[in-house]
């Protein structure tokens, strides 16, 4: 009795599952447009390849025939009927009549969206100083290989990433400026309107050209670029919210890195060096390991871009200690500083504004910039663009104040040829209002062939007092040519 | 009973004479304007669209530069398209990605994600007539072709490459423009633009863009295989050449945000 009802549930079971893999089969069947049955192959391929370079969806199957494998030519699948129908009336146009017939579609294999890629630079840079030297250990000129590759791998339809950016710099006179970074070691991570990013990046908010105050979270790297715009790569936690109403960032920032400073040998310095081999000097009791945060919230409306920021911790901007007659150490002190930015597109026109509030040692101080950016597109009747910028730059500690800009104005031009080499020159002067002291730039760039990159760049200074911090870096005017291989 | 028959056959000789003169009562700016939503009708409904797009530069001399892009794009209701460009070569602005919300009479919005900065630049789209990466395609050749941003003018019937073709004269709504008026060739049979030659500021012939190879993705979206621009003042041409086309990928407004530009790639 036991053993016959257990073999009644069986049968119940197998006839259950048949039927429904039965139905199952039926029901997943999709329409396709038979062109033919080939019992010689290269005919069937000849004849599926004429299909796809008219464009359809064509595809082959081998079946049994009478014993004897057989090619189908296949067109399809159609999930909806009507469709097929409309495509057999375009087969039949070109002179195939195809038979509407009902096929389980192949599984489709799931494109896989891994994607691992590498890429980078190789860099030769040759700089020459318009002076001697002011002090002896230094050179007249050097010539270093900087390495920048880069590493990326995807996941989950580009959802996940994690990218790799070591930068190396070598065989320069200078022993500071050879020196090893991680720019980016990041995990990404996007999920609906919610991204987080975990590990060693850069952000940049700023909208201006002479000077970004807002740009808070990364140190800079000093040493390879006078003008600041170098960074060295942070680690950080970012959780980014995107709303209809702008995006939320959130910053946790739990190592802070020191700036990088010429050394002994190294121009662009004053008579004493900084020491980075020592340890820095901190206003936070937890040194460099104090968790700086940082929040923004940044929307555009119409032709008008805004950002709000605060941040809380170390200074990225440090003031210094003399520690011997030829020594000196940095100090970072904690700062709460709140950022805005604002940029409008008007026409040829581009405003821009950049304003910061900090509190330092019990003093609260204002730092802006602000200017525009005029445009001429198509100039000379050409398909080059002429840009004219004009920006001021104040700093409420005036000659207090650790940067050189405190009342200045920038005056720039940029130059866009909109060529094949993608040629672009940008010249900038600032000259401080009340002192009369000019620091000038010029940036010139040109692709060559398909992946080398050649760049031209001129720094100087004219006219400083002693007063001025800038002073120290009088005699070090350079001019710099930079040849790039890209990959 | 011999009355009626008489007011009939009047009536019909009226209506056989007077129906040309109705016909010929649409204005040819009417006729270009329906030639053209026409084919922006026969154009749209293909949802998103993604593929790649190679261009290949090349001055009088016949250096040659080129450029690899991959394309996104999204039919938005009621307005512009949207489209997403990431740049892969040349190698030294690799990462760079565009994000544009066209719309039909605004200026679009632009942006451009600079990967070595880490900055994501708004841009003027002020800067339509420039080039775009130094082709002799400009942003407005390539961007969306919205229907509102010209107005039309239909000129005649002319066989062009054994297609026979209307010849619309469209004049670009923006004062920004680059060109004063585009002369199209669009073939009848399946309202596809085969040429368009592009006049410029001081009315002189600037360009000439002619589409090849068209071929046929979902029920009937016709998408060239190329589309050669060359500028007749300079001698320069650029050649695009399209690659994997897909339609209805599953694209949605998600895919074109500004913050999205960072991992574009």
């Amino acid at each position: 009795m036991f053993i016959s009802r257990a073999f009644i549930v069986n049968v119940v079971v197998a006839m259950t599952m048949f039927f429904c893999a039965a139905a199952v089969e039926a029901n997943s069947k999709l329409s396709y447009l038979q062109v033919g049955v080939f019992s010689n192959k290269a005919a069937a391929k000849n004849i599926l390849q004429q299909l796809e370079s008219s464009g359809f969806n064509a595809e082959q199957r081998t079946i049994d025939m009478i014993g004897r494998p057989a090619v189908v030519v296949l067109v399809g699948p159609f999930e909806r009927t009507s469709q097929a129908l409309y495509d057999q009336r375009r087969l039949r146009d070109i002179g195939w009549p195809a038979t509407v017939k009902r096929f389980l579609p192949l599984p489709k294999p799931k494109p896989s969206t891994f994607r691992a890629a590498a890429s980078g630079s190789l860099t030769a840079e040759l700089r020459a100083f318009v002076d001697d030297p002011l002090y002896p250990e230094q050179h007249d000129s050097t010539m270093s290989l900087a390495v920048q590759p880069e590493f990326h791998l995807s996941w989950n339809d580009r959802k996940s990433s994690l990218t790799f950016v070591p930068f190396v710099r070598m065989g320069d006179e200078d022993e500071e400026r050879n020196h090893v970074d991680v720019r980016e070691l990041m995990w990404i991570n996007a999920m609906d309107d919610w991204e987080l990013r975990l590990g060693v990046g850069k952000v940049f908010w700023g909208v201006t050209e002479s000077i970004h105050l807002v740009d808070v979270i990364n140190q800079v790297d000093l040493v390879e670029s006078p003008d600041g715009e170098e960074k060295l790569g942070q680690p950080m936690l970012n959780l980014s919210r995107f709303t209809d109403w702008g995006t939320w960032d959130l910053f946790v920032l739990p190592l802070f890195r020191e700036r990088t400073f010429a050394g002994v040998n190294g121009r662009l310095r004053g008579p004493l060096v900084v020491d980075t081999g020592l340890d820095a000097l901190y206003e936070s009791d937890d040194e460099e390991k104090n968790i700086d945060w940082a929040v923004r919230w940044s929307h555009y409306i119409g032709d008008w871009d805004i950002g709000l920021s605060h941040f809380s911790g170390t200074s990225r901007v440090p003031e210094f200690v003399a520690i011997s007659a030829t020594t000196l150490l940095p100090r970072y002190n904690l700062i709460d500083q709140t950022g805005l930015t604002l940029q409008a597109l008007l026409g040829d026109w581009a405003w821009k504004l950049e304003a910061t509030s900090t509190e330092e040692k019990d003093q609260r101080y204002t730092q802006a910039v602000a200017g525009f950016e005029y445009t001429h597109v198509g100039v000379f009747d050409s398909s080059m663009d002429l840009g004219i910028l004009l920006e001021y730059l104040y700093d409420e500690r005036a000659e207090m104040a650790p940067g050189p800009f405190e009342d200045d104005v920038m005056v720039g031009l940029r130059w866009v040829f909109n060529d094949m080499q993608s040629s672009e020159i940008l010249m900038g002067a600032i000259s401080d209002l009340d002192g009369g002291a000019i620091s000038s730039s010029v940036e010139a760039s040109r692709r060559l062939g398909q992946s080398l990159k050649l760049a031209l760049e001129y720094r100087g200074t004219s006219s400083i007092e002693a007063s001025d911090p800038a002073y120290m870096i009088r005699k070090d005017d350079y001019f710099q040519l930079e040849l790039g291989y890209f990959f | 009973m011999h009355m009626p028959n008489k007011y009939f056959m009047v009536s019909l000789l009226l209506t056989a004479f007077l129906s040309p003169l109705y016909v010929s009562a649409q204005t040819p700016e009417q006729r270009g304007l329906e030639i053209s939503q026409e084919a922006d009708r026969r154009g749209s409904g293909f949802d998103d669209f993604r593929a790649e797009m190679e261009m290949i530069l090349k001055n009088r001399r016949g250096d040659e530069s080129r450029r690899y892009i991959r394309v996104m794009g999204l039919e938005v209701e009621g307005d512009g398209d949207k489209g997403l460009s990431i740049f892969d070569e040349p190698a030294d602005v690799k990462g760079t990605a565009m994000l544009t919300y066209s719309h039909k009479i605004e200026t679009d919005d632009q942006w451009l994600y600079l990967p070595a900065l880490k900055r994501v630049k708004r841009i003027a789209s002020r800067n339509k007539s420039g080039p775009y990466m130094g082709s002799e395609f400009a942003y407005e050749d390539l961007g969306s072709q919205e229907v509102e941003k010209y107005t039309y003018k239909y000129l005649r019937d002319e066989v062009f490459q054994g297609m026979d073709c209307f010849v619309v004269e469209r004049y670009p709504v923006d004062k920004y423009s680059g060109y004063t008026r585009q002369v199209t060739w669009i073939d009848k049979a399946e309202y596809r633009p085969q040429r368009t030659d592009y006049y410029d500021r001081k009315n002189g012939l600037l360009k000439t863009l002619t589409f090849t190879g068209y071929k046929k993705y979902l029920e009937n979206h016709w998408r060239p295989d190329e589309m050669f621009m060359e500028n007749h003042q300079t001698g320069k041409t650029t050649r695009i050449v399209w690659k994997n086309y897909r339609f209805r990928t599953g694209l949605n407004d998600r895919d074109f945000q500004v913050n999205d530009l960072k991992r574009a790639r």
